[in-house]
């Protein structure tokens, strides 16, 4: 079952076109990794899908409707949720009052239900230590942590997950890796932009590369890093046949 | 003694000046609108309640039961429509248009009304007052509401830090974003805002009518302490505006127990002083 679907989206800031047609369809459970370099439009293109940023042409569906006139906030009610790549916590708040929000919020849960929902969330994503500290005191695994049980505690359907991995330490990496397994283990669709290609190959279904505002290959990981395509994308940069050649 | 006596002064009428300003901080740090039609705001308030409390026959202080409410859900729908639209466009295009309102109430409140002054009066509670000592004197009416300064203030606060709706305040007015992509719907949340702010500036407004005689355009100075009382206790900052608000009440009585003359003088020049000293204000601890 197609659960996200994009049809030919363009993005253009004046002149410039930073998504160029693209088209790209995630079923229901579906874990996808993006990648491509800086500056392809992986970022604007989660935009694009959480309501963010409004494309000139083409169409966003979720479930076959239409999402094109809907704001970040009807989609995530609808079931899109989405970190930012440098986390965005609530200041002022505590680790458990942002999840709460979020639970309120997207989930539409209220009074008990709702800090029980959040309290689990802080569990799963290994916050409940820190469930009572301010968020700003956070450290850089904390606020990821926290994007993720954000955007988790929204019930979503489909996560957008942009470099949560960015920026760890190995273990770091794999200790966030086994919250995302868990995640998607409970048939949340997840599309994952990583620059650290490592971390993906291994977990995802399949592998999208953008670049320039293209999507320049889509398909099995492995088949997709060895695309003479993506190769050129990342000439000069090893990060694919890096990425080939650990496995 | 005459200065001890200026200082109590001071106290009480700063509790009214932060009752006229914790609104328009609030408008601020949740919407980024400087709302210019803050002080016409109060004064329509009191309009209101001498142009409807006389025909109801009800003693004049039911004006705060009625007058209150009519200006919360006034709020509510005044920042959905008008100045939602005008965020939309720009932070330039909402000050126009609060100018644009300011000037607007008062022509229209000047062609209803007349220039003339008028008062709410409440009876002789106004008159009221009761002695600490031979030259200190407090009017019960002036104390009542640095009380209900200090309740509204505090209302506020436990409404901003304890409740569902309030961290959802918090969470727009830090991150719209961020807030939205959680599925917070920030207009509501604007809307919310904008009627606690209504509804304080109608108490102010009821509260001003009552203490003092009031024409049209009285609204401008009543906006200039009210903005003096936000910078100087700290935009964002629920209790700062109140010490902003004793702050500017005791300087400018102070001002006026040097000479009458320097009573506003005295409290701008504290104003300038602390924007010199604590841009931020003095209890600012982050742009808004």
């Amino acid at each position: 079952m197609v659960l996200l679907e994009l049809e030919e989206v363009t993005k253009r800031y004046g002149q410039l076109v930073v998504i160029d047609r693209v088209s790209l369809r995630v079923d229901e459970g579906e874990l996808v990794g993006m990648v491509g370099p800086n500056g392809a439009g992986k970022t604007t293109l989660f935009g694009v899908i959480s309501g963010d940023v409004r494309p000139e042409e083409g169409r966003v569906l979720l479930d076959g409707a239409t999402l094109n006139r809907l704001g970040p906030a009807a989609r995530c009610r609808m079931g899109i949720g989405r970190t930012y790549q440098v986390p965005r916590p609530f200041g002022g708040m505590t680790v458990f009052e942002n999840v709460l929000m979020a639970s309120q919020q997207g989930a539409r849960l209220r009074g008990w239900e709702s800090r029980h929902a959040a309290a689990i969330v802080l569990g799963r994503t290994g916050l409940q230590s820190l469930a009572n500290r301010p968020a700003e005191t956070l450290g850089l695994l904390g606020r990821k942590r926290l994007e993720v049980a954000r955007a988790l505690a929204t019930r979503p359907r489909l996560l957008l997950l942009d470099e949560v991995a960015g920026g760890l330490t190995d273990l770091e990496v794999a200790e966030l890796m086994g919250v995302v397994r868990s995640i998607r283990s409970e048939g949340v669709a997840i599309v994952w932009i990583e620059h650290v290609v490592r971390a993906l190959i291994d977990t995802v279904d399949r592998l999208v590369c953008l670049a320039s505002g293209r999507l320049v290959a889509d398909g099995a990981p492995v088949a997709v890093l060895s695309d003479p395509a993506v190769r050129e994308v990342y000439l000069g940069t090893d990060v694919a046949e890096d990425a080939v050649v650990h496995r | 003694m005459e200065w001890a006596n200026a200082i109590v002064q001071g106290i009480v009428t700063g509790g009214f000046y932060a009752l006229f300003a914790c609104g328009l901080s609030l408008m601020f740090g949740v919407m980024g609108i400087i709302n210019l039609a803050h002080g016409d705001l109060a004064i329509i308030a009191a309009y209101v309640a001498i142009a409807l409390i006389p025909s109801t026959h009800l003693p004049m202080v039911w004006a705060f039961v009625v007058v209150v409410p009519i200006f919360a859900v006034g709020g509510y729908v005044v920042q959905r429509t008008l100045l939602q639209a005008s965020l939309d466009r720009s932070p330039f295009t909402t000050l126009l248009v609060a100018f644009g309102m300011s000037v607007i109430i008062e022509n229209v409140l000047l062609e209803v009304f007349s220039a003339n002054g008028q008062s709410i009066t409440i009876g002789t509670l106004i008159t009221k007052s009761f002695s600490l000592n031979s030259t200190i004197t407090i009017s019960y009416f002036s104390v009542i509401v640095l009380a209900v300064a200090i309740m509204v203030l505090g209302g506020i606060q436990l409404f901003l830090s304890r409740t569902a709706t309030g961290r959802l305040v918090r969470a727009v007015a830090d991150d719209r974003e961020a807030a939205q992509l959680v599925g917070a719907n920030y207009r509501h949340v604007f809307g919310i805002a904008a009627a606690i702010a209504f509804a304080t500036v109608a108490l102010a407004g009821l509260s001003y009518g009552m203490l003092t005689e009031f024409v049209p355009t009285s609204g401008v100075t009543t906006l200039l302490f009210a903005f003096e009382s936000v910078v100087i206790g700290g935009i964002g900052n629920v209790w700062g505006t109140l010490v902003g608000g004793v702050v500017l009440g005791v300087a400018q009585q102070i001002g006026a127990q040097i000479n009458p003359a320097y009573q506003i003088l005295a409290g701008n020049l504290v104003f300038l002083a602390v924007l010199a000293v604590r841009p931020r204000g003095l209890f600012g601890m982050r742009t808004a």
